[in-house]
C-alpha cells in the first residue's frame, strides 16, 4: 500500500537525520534524567498530604510526566519543518508523486518514536525508586502518548506551515501549550485546584489523558477515565492529522 | 509537451485580488529547449508552479507532458522534474543520499536507485563530493546536484528556475552544457532566466512574460527581427540627405536617416542588404567612411515588450 510504503520511506529519512545529531542523543537521555533529579523529590512530601492520589507519589508523577512529553516533544517539530519549507526541500517532495499524507505521518511517525523512547528511558529510571507498573499498562500508556504525539506534532506541523517563520511559530505554539499543560494536572493533581480551575481543565482534553495515564499507572485498567481519555485523543488525533495532511498537501511559497 | 490555453493563478492578497498569471497561452514542443524571460515578479515562477503541480489554477487549462494538470497532476508528476531556485536539498544529507531517497519517492526500488544515484554523480561529475554533506558543495556543484535530482526519474520535460541565478560564468556555462546534453539525449527543458546572454544561448525558443501574460513569443532570431531589424551604420562624406532619399525607395531598407554624417538604416537582414546598399551609394558618387552593423539584442526586444530593459533590471 502505498501510503504505508511512502509513510515509512520518509520516516527513515527524518529518523536517520535524527540518529545522525548527537546533540539530540544527549539531550534525549538527559531530559527524562533532569525530571526526575530535580523535581520527583518534591514530590515526596507532597504525597503525604490529604487529597494527593493514592498509589505513590511515583506512580502519581510519571503518568503526567509522559503525558508532557507527549505535549513538549510535539511543540517544537515545527522548527525543522520550517527550514525546510525555506530549502524548498518539501516542495521538491511536492513535485514527485510522494503521498502528501505520508509526508505528514512520516514525520509524525518518527517524533512518536522518539517519544516513546524517552517515556522509556522515564519510565526505566523511575523503577528503583518506586513506580510500579506491568507490561499491559505500559503498552496501553505507550498508546496513549503516541495518540497525544500525533494530535499535537500534526498541529505543530500545520501552525509552521500557516507561518512559514519560526519566531511567530515560537510564540504561537509555547503559548498555547502552557495553559493545555496547566490545566492538565500533568504538575500537580487537579484534586488540590479550586472550583473554577477544576471546571476549566475540565474542557482540557489533555487533562483526561492525564486522568486516563494515572489510572493505568494505578492497575485500574478498565476504569472509563481510560476509555474516556484514549477515545479522546482517538477522535482528536484523526482530525488534525486530516487538517494537516491537507496543509501538506496545499500550496507552500 | 506543453500545450496552455488562458492559464491564470490569482492570489487574494489583504489589498485585493492580484492577477500573478492573467491568461497564459503557449505550446512548447517536445525536444525543445524554452525559455521563459522576464523582470522579477513578472509571473514567471508562478507560471513554473502551476505547470509543475504545485499550484492548482484558478483558470484556464493545461496539458503537460501528455496530462491534463487540473484531472491528472499525478500522471504529470511522474513525467515532469522540477528543479526550483532553492533547490531542495538538505545541507545535512550527503548528495548521494539525497539522489537516492529522491529516486525512492518515484517508487524506484533501492538497488535501482542506487545505481542511477552513482550514474548521475558520475554524468555531473560529482562523485567525488557525493558522501560529502551538501552544505558544503559549492554552488555551482549544488546546482548539478539539483538538475540530478531532477532527472533521477528520467521524465520527459525538466523544469528548471532560473537554474544559473548566483553562478559565477565558469559554473554557468557548465550548467548550460549540462542542459544541451538533456536536449541531445531527447529531454524537454523549460527553463525561466532573466539573463538574455543565457536565453539568447541556450533557447530554441522563448516567450517573454510581463505582469502575468506572454507579450513575445518566438525563437530567439525571430524575436529580434520582430523587432527593428538590424541597425547598419555608414559614416558618409558629402549629401547624406540624398542617400537617405535614393535608400528610402529600395525595397529591404525599413527606416533611414542622416545625423551628424551618420547614415542609419534599418534592414529586414543586414548581411545580405549591405553589398546593395553599397552599390547604391557608390552609384550617386558617395564616399564611404565606415562601416558598421549592429544586430538587434534581446535586451532591445524586451525593452520593446516591457517598456524596460532587463539590464537595469538586474543591476
Amino acid at each position: 500500500m502505498k501510503l504505508a510504503s511512502d509513510t515509512w520511506l520518509v520516516f527513515q529519512r527524518y529518523f536517520g537525520l535524527l540518529m545522525h545529531n548527537p546533540a539530540w542523543i544527549a539531550a534525549e537521555v538527559v531530559q527524562p534524567v533532569l525530571y526526575l533529579l530535580l523535581f520527583a523529590p518534591l514530590l515526596k512530601s507532597i504525597a503525604s498530604m490529604p487529597g494527593f492520589p493514592p498509589g505513590g507519589a511515583y506512580n502519581v508523577f510519571v503518568p503526567g510526566l509522559l503525558i508532557q512529553l507527549g505535549l513538549f516533544g510535539s511543540a517544537g517539530v515545527g522548527f525543522a519543518l520550517i527550514a525546510e519549507v525555506r530549502n524548498g526541500v518539501l516542495e521538491r517532495f511536492r513535485v514527485t508523486p510522494v503521498s502528501r499524507t505520508a509526508l505528514l505521518l512520516g514525520r509524525a511517525a518518527r517524533d512518536i518514536v522518539n517519544m516513546l523512547i524517552q517515556s522509556t528511558l522515564l519510565i526505566l529510571l523511575s523503577l528503583p525508586f518506586g513506580l510500579s507498573i506491568n507490561i499491559l499498562g505500559v503498552l496501553l500508556v505507550y498508546a496513549l502518548v503516541a495518540l497525544i504525539g500525533l494530535v499535537f506534532a500534526s498541529i505543530s506541523y500545520a501552525v509552521a506551515l500557516a507561518l512559514r517563520g519560526e519566531d511567530a511559530y515560537a510564540q504561537v505554539v509555547f503559548t498555547a501549550a502552557l495553559p493545555l499543560l496547566l490545566l492538565s494536572g500533568v504538575l500537580l493533581p487537579l484534586s488540590f485546584a479550586p472550583g473554577w480551575l477544576r471546571a476549566l481543565a475540565a474542557a482540557n482534553p489533555l487533562s483526561y489523558a492525564v486522568d486516563a495515564a494515572r489510572a493505568i499507572f494505578n492497575n485500574r485498567l478498565g476504569e472509563t477515565s481510560v476509555v474516556e481519555g484514549v477515545a479522546i485523543m482517538a477522535v482528536l488525533a484523526v482530525l488534525a492529522t486530516v487538517l494537516a495532511a491537507r496543509s501538506f498537501g496545499r500550496a507552500v511559497a | 509537451m506543453i500545450e496552455t490555453r488562458q492559464l491564470r493563478r490569482t492570489f487574494k492578497s489583504r489589498r485585493g485580488n492580484v492577477e500573478a498569471v492573467a491568461g497564459v497561452d503557449m505550446c512548447v514542443e517536445a525536444g525543445e529547449i524554452f525559455g521563459f524571460l522576464g523582470p522579477n515578479g513578472a509571473g514567471k515562477t508562478t507560471t513554473l508552479r502551476l505547470l509543475a503541480t504545485l499550484l492548482p489554477p484558478t483558470g484556464g487549462e493545461a496539458t503537460v507532458a501528455g496530462f491534463d494538470l487540473r484531472r491528472e497532476p499525478e500522471k504529470v508528476r511522474r513525467r515532469i522534474g522540477y528543479v526550483s531556485q532553492a533547490g531542495g536539498t538538505d545541507p545535512a544529507i550527503s548528495g548521494r543520499r539525497e539522489l537516492v531517497f529522491q529516486a525512492r519517492l518515484y517508487g524506484i526500488d533501492p538497488a535501482e536507485a542506487r545505481k542511477r544515484a552513482d550514474y548521475l554523480l558520475d554524468l555531473l561529475e560529482l562523485s567525488a563530493a557525493a558522501d560529502r554533506p551538501v552544505g558544503s558543495y559549492s554552488g555551482g556543484q549544488k546546482q548539478r546536484l539539483h538538475i540530478a535530482m531532477g532527472l533521477i526519474h528520467r521524465p520527459s520535460l525538466l523544469f528548471l528556475d532560473e537554474p544559473t541565478t548566483g553562478l559565477d560564468p565558469q559554473a554557468r556555462a557548465r550548467i548550460w552544457d549540462e542542459v544541451k546534453r538533456l536536449q541531445d539525449n531527447g529531454t524537454t527543458v523549460f527553463l525561466t532566466t532573466h539573463y538574455l546572454e543565457e536565453a539568447d544561448a541556450l533557447c530554441d525558443r522563448l516567450a517573454i512574460i510581463d505582469h502575468g501574460r506572454i507579450v513575445a513569443e518566438g525563437t530567439p532570431d525571430e524575436l529580434k527581427r520582430q523587432i527593428a531589424g538590424d541597425l547598419v551604420t555608414i559614416g558618409l562624406h558629402g549629401d547624406g540627405q540624398e542617400a537617405v532619399r535614393l535608400l528610402q525607395g529600395e525595397p529591404y531598407i525599413r527606416e533611414a536617416d542622416f545625423a551628424e554624417g551618420q547614415l542609419r538604416l534599418r534592414v529586414d537582414h543586414g548581411e545580405r542588404s549591405m553589398p546593395a546598399i553599397l552599390r547604391v551609394l557608390d552609384g550617386a558618387g558617395l564616399e564611404l567612411q565606415s562601416l558598421s552593423l549592429t544586430r538587434p539584442s534581446l535586451d532591445d526586444v524586451f525593452l520593446r515588450q516591457t517598456g524596460r530593459s532587463l539590464r537595469e533590471e538586474a543591476a
